[in-house]
């Protein structure tokens, strides 16, 4: 007779901890898959798993076998044409010679590829990354609060008292106050049955009398007293902010083209998913500027075309006007990322420098300009060059040429300085 | 046949867990009649992903935790989801009760052929086989593996993963050179097992202090007796480490034997392999016949039967791109179908080279085919003329010192002895795998350890052995030179860690 036993409900993921095992030892070789993957992904698929490829040397699992050479005799099946005594002259492509056994011993030779799901590969693109000054505005952060549980106290508002620890309070102190007078009742009741049997009729007499008495005492021990009532305590405790918002400010004029575009939306989706992986909640604000700034849509945001002057201040403005508006620094982290080719209104750029060192820069955690250009560094960036002297932890800018350069450029900007 | 010739057991393709028991309570009862030995049946049915997982712990139920089998599960895992790769219809485990796997995504007629081929095709090998029967321990193989999880555990909570890892690596390295090839092993269980584990740790650790004593001793004379150590070469290596490495602790001790052990286990499956799947093909493919002839399954059933059936007997031809050596599967089948016909009905040329089966028994003749030999053996003693024609077998020789390749011999009269011979040698794992041997153990000097390499037919060791002496060498502690020995002759000789090449001491 046979046992039947359905097993399909057993606990999935038996290979997860030799999965992650393997994954913990190639980390060299598939972060750089990850990052060389980073590249060359298409826009919207950024966020995918990833194959990754290992080269056979490297994760080989070594064992004794024979190389190549010597005398070897095999038996292959499916002879057509061949005699005993026929002479074969050699293939070429190695002495192992006549295939099939090759793939036997030979498989370590191959590269080792395989899928990342799309969990790990974020957990490797971010590996190494941080979110600047974040320890900082923890210590600052000082208006947004939560309060916590930390034990009871003796008073209070009604509100908060605690049924549970106020009835265990009562009862220890009736068991601490009439403790006595029970045991003598219940001893007077015992006598008082005796004395009853024994028809002693002044025993009786006094022994009733007793009870009423011990009766009377232990009611006058109140079952709740305002001593025993017991509160929830709560404390103040400051929290970081979980939530951010990104503002994404990109150059929408006539000198913009779509590829500047894409590179700015890449390193725009690097920066979302990076900030979601940290925050609970992340809202992100588009604005597209030419010579005035408007907050859009996402599809708007990357895709509407427009032509026009450059005015690079107007979207700080707007930026400004909505943190005051929606975002207040207390409860948000906020971070800026301005794309642009570089190209500016003149008289602008010094507008800008002064939007973003007087207003901005002291509420935002960090903000972040990219300058996609093949050409010289325009205005702009010798403006903004004054800045990152002047806030060295909230402000970066960053010059991209092509599309590898992105990764590489937001891995400069977020990685995890160190404790030294 | 009978009356019940009009009812089959099922009439849709779905299967049900009555329908699983049904199946099972006739094959069982058909392969009784036919005098199948078999360990009692545990059918479990799984997942797909149940089944990659077990597919990627080598077929062990319960197994440690090693990246090793990370680096399978991705693989599969890959090849599967894109459809390179059908998932093996079944997983069976050498225990008793005899676990089998059957997976949920299997219709009915599969899970019968999983059932006859797995529950008492593998079932009854396992319980009949001379390998099986002194090499492995079917009812303590599963205690043996949960103690090896919990022990390899504890070892990396106490010493950490990293530790662990490196003397798993090393030993996995040298998995086929922990077994012992001819002596027999007692069989163990797990509660003896971990009784004596702290006793043999105690012992190993104060016999290695004798063998490595660096205080003087008083008197010179064992002298002689130290300098060739050991006294005989020894072919199982992992086993020589965890006896005699000086410097290992005893967990590291303890890990080393548990891979020995293990590999213990697999050794008769990788040295039955035709023989086994054979068994397992030919039993399927008679027991579910007898279903049809019974009138328990009807036409459809046995043309989706057949049909996978023949796909798992495919044996592509030797110019063929999917040519990927000779087919167990194959093999195995067409040598016992074969036996089955030269017993039921012999022709002359069978009379002339089987006289002693010619006309017997089936059901005694192919029992003992099953019991009391390996590969090697076997084909070496069954291997008919026409299975070699039918299969159109025939043998190559390619000497490195000739400039052409050599057809030795063919599938006729002048050929067949020869190339049975040559098939067989193909499964003699001593021939196949480098034959290895550690021969010397400098006690006085630089405490390094010497393997030989002694040739097959001149054939040279692969490019992995630099690596795989690496792992030697973390083992064993000291220096590690291995020779290759041709004729009695010393051919070559590398060593780990790379420094000088040793100067002969002779």
């Amino acid at each position: 007779m046979s046992y039947i036993i359905d097993r399909r409900e057993n606990p999935k993921n038996k290979s997860a901890v030799n999965r992650q095992r393997f994954l913990d030892r190639y980390k060299k070789h598939i972060k750089k898959a990850v990052s060389d993957a980073i590249d060359t992904r298409s826009i919207t698929d950024v966020g995918r798993g990833e194959e990754v490829t290992i080269a056979g040397d490297d994760i080989s699992e070594p064992v004794f076998q024979h190389g190549s050479g010597g005398r070897r005799s095999v038996v292959r099946p499916g002879n057509k044409e061949f005699v005993a005594g026929d002479r074969i002259p050699r293939p070429p492509g190695g002495a192992s010679g006549s295939g099939g056994e090759a793939s036997d011993s030979g498989e370590g030779d191959d590269d080792f590829v395989f899928q990342l799901t799309q969990d790990e590969f974020l957990e490797f693109l971010f590996d190494d990354l941080e979110l600047p000054n974040l320890t900082k505005r923890h210590l600052k952060g000082s208006s947004s609060f939560k309060y916590e549980h930390a034990g009871f106290t003796n008073d209070g508002v009604p509100a908060k008292l605690s049924v549970l620890r106020s009835l265990k309070q009562a009862k220890a102190r009736r068991i601490a106050l009439c403790g006595e007078s029970r045991r003598r009742l219940s001893a007077a009741i015992e006598k008082l049955e005796e004395a009853e049997v024994e028809g002693d009729e002044l025993g009786i007499f006094r022994l009733t009398d007793e009870i009423e008495r011990l009766e009377k005492r232990i009611k006058r021990v109140p079952f709740l007293d305002t001593t025993d009532l017991r509160f929830k305590m709560h404390v103040k405790r400051p929290v970081p902010t979980s939530q951010a918002v990104m503002f994404c400010l990109m150059d929408v004029s006539g000198s913009m083209d779509q590829s500047i575009k894409d590179m700015a939306k890449r390193f725009y989706l690097l920066l979302y998913m990076f900030l979601k992986r940290h925050y609970e909640k992340t809202d992100i604000v588009f604005i597209r500027h030419h010579t005035v700034a408007k907050e859009v849509e996402e599809q708007e945001f990357f895709y509407s075309r427009e032509t026009g002057g450059t005015v690079v201040s107007s979207a700080l403005k707007l930026m400004d006007e909505i943190i005051e508006a929606r975002y207040s620094p207390d409860d948000w982290n906020i971070y800026g990322a301005q794309a642009s080719d570089g190209d500016n209104w003149n008289d602008d750029s010094p507008t800008c420098t002064k939007l973003l060192r007087e207003k901005l820069l002291p509420v935002v955690q960090y903000f972040a300009y990219v300058e996609i250009t093949k050409r010289s560094h325009q205005a702009l960036w010798r403006e903004y060059d004054q800045l990152s002297e002047e806030f060295p932890e909230a402000f970066a800018q960053r010059h991209i040429q092509k599309i590898s350069d992105i990764f590489p450029v937001f891995h400069d900007l977020f990685h995890k300085k160190d404790e030294a | 046949m009978s009356k019940k010739a009009a009812k089959f057991l099922s009439d849709s393709s779905d299967w049900t867990f009555e329908l699983i028991e049904k199946y099972d309570c006739e094959i069982g009862r058909i392969a009784r009649a036919f005098g199948l030995d078999t360990y009692p049946n545990q059918i479990e049915i799984i997942r797909s992903d149940q089944m990659m997982d077990a597919y990627s712990s080598i077929g062990m139920p319960v197994g440690y935790n090693h990246w090793s089998f990370g680096k399978h599960f991705v693989d599969v895992e890959r090849n599967y989801e894109r459809g390179l790769m059908g998932l093996a219809y079944e997983i069976v485990i050498n225990s008793n009760p005899c676990i089998s796997y059957l997976m949920e995504e299997n219709n009915m007629t599969m899970q019968a052929l999983v059932i006859a081929h797995a529950c008492y095709g593998h079932n009854s090998f396992f319980k009949g086989n001379y390998l099986f029967r002194t090499w492995t321990d079917a009812s303590a193989i599963i205690d043996y593996l949960v103690f090896a999880k919990k022990y390899i555990r504890d070892s990396e909570e106490r010493y950490g993963p990293q530790a662990v890892e490196e003397i798993l690596d090393s030993s996995h390295a040298l998995m086929n050179y922990g077994v012992d090839r001819y002596k027999r092993p007692y069989p163990i269980s797990a509660e003896e097992e971990k009784r004596r584990q702290a006793e043999r740790a105690e012992y190993v650790q104060r016999n290695l202090n004798t063998l490595w004593r660096t205080i003087p001793q008083s008197k010179q004379v064992d002298e002689d007796e130290e300098t060739c150590f050991p006294s005989e070469p020894q072919e199982n290596l992992l086993y020589f480490i965890e006896k005699n490495a000086p410097l290992l602790e005893p967990w590291q001790r303890e890990i080393v034997r548990i891979v020995r052990k293990v590999a213990q286990y697999f050794y008769p499956q990788r040295q039955t392999q035709v023989m086994n799947e054979g068994w397992a093909t030919f039993w399927h493919y008679t027991l579910l016949n007898q279903l049809y002839d019974e009138g328990l399954v009807d036409d459809g059933f046995m043309m989706e039967f057949l049909a996978s059936h023949t796909a798992v007997l495919n044996q592509p031809s030797f110019d063929h791109p999917a040519y990927r050596g000779i087919n167990p599967y194959a093999l195995g089948f067409a040598m016992y179908s074969d036996l089955r016909r030269i017993c039921e009905h012999p022709t002359d040329e069978d009379r002339e080279w089987f006289p002693e089966i010619a006309g017997a028994d089936w059901l005694e003749v192919l029992p003992n085919a099953m019991r009391d030999f390996k590969d090697e053996s076997f084909i070496q003693q069954f291997l008919s003329p026409k299975v070699m024609r039918d299969l159109r077998l025939f043998g190559v020789v390619d000497d490195d010192t000739e400039s052409d390749i050599e057809v030795s011999a063919i599938h006729d009269n002048d050929g067949y002895r020869r190339v049975r011979e040559l098939l067989a040698s193909q499964y003699n794992l001593g021939d196949q795998e480098p034959n290895i041997q550690v021969t010397r153990v400098e006690l006085k000097g630089d405490r390094s350890l010497t393997l030989q390499h002694f040739q097959h037919q001149r054939r040279p060791l692969g490019a992995t052995t630099d690596a795989v002496l690496k792992h030697m060498h973390r083992l064993w502690g000291f220096p590690v030179y291995l020779e290759s020995v041709w004729q009695d002759e010393v051919v070559g000789s590398v060593c780990c860690p790379k420094e000088k090449t040793k100067e002969q001491a002779a």
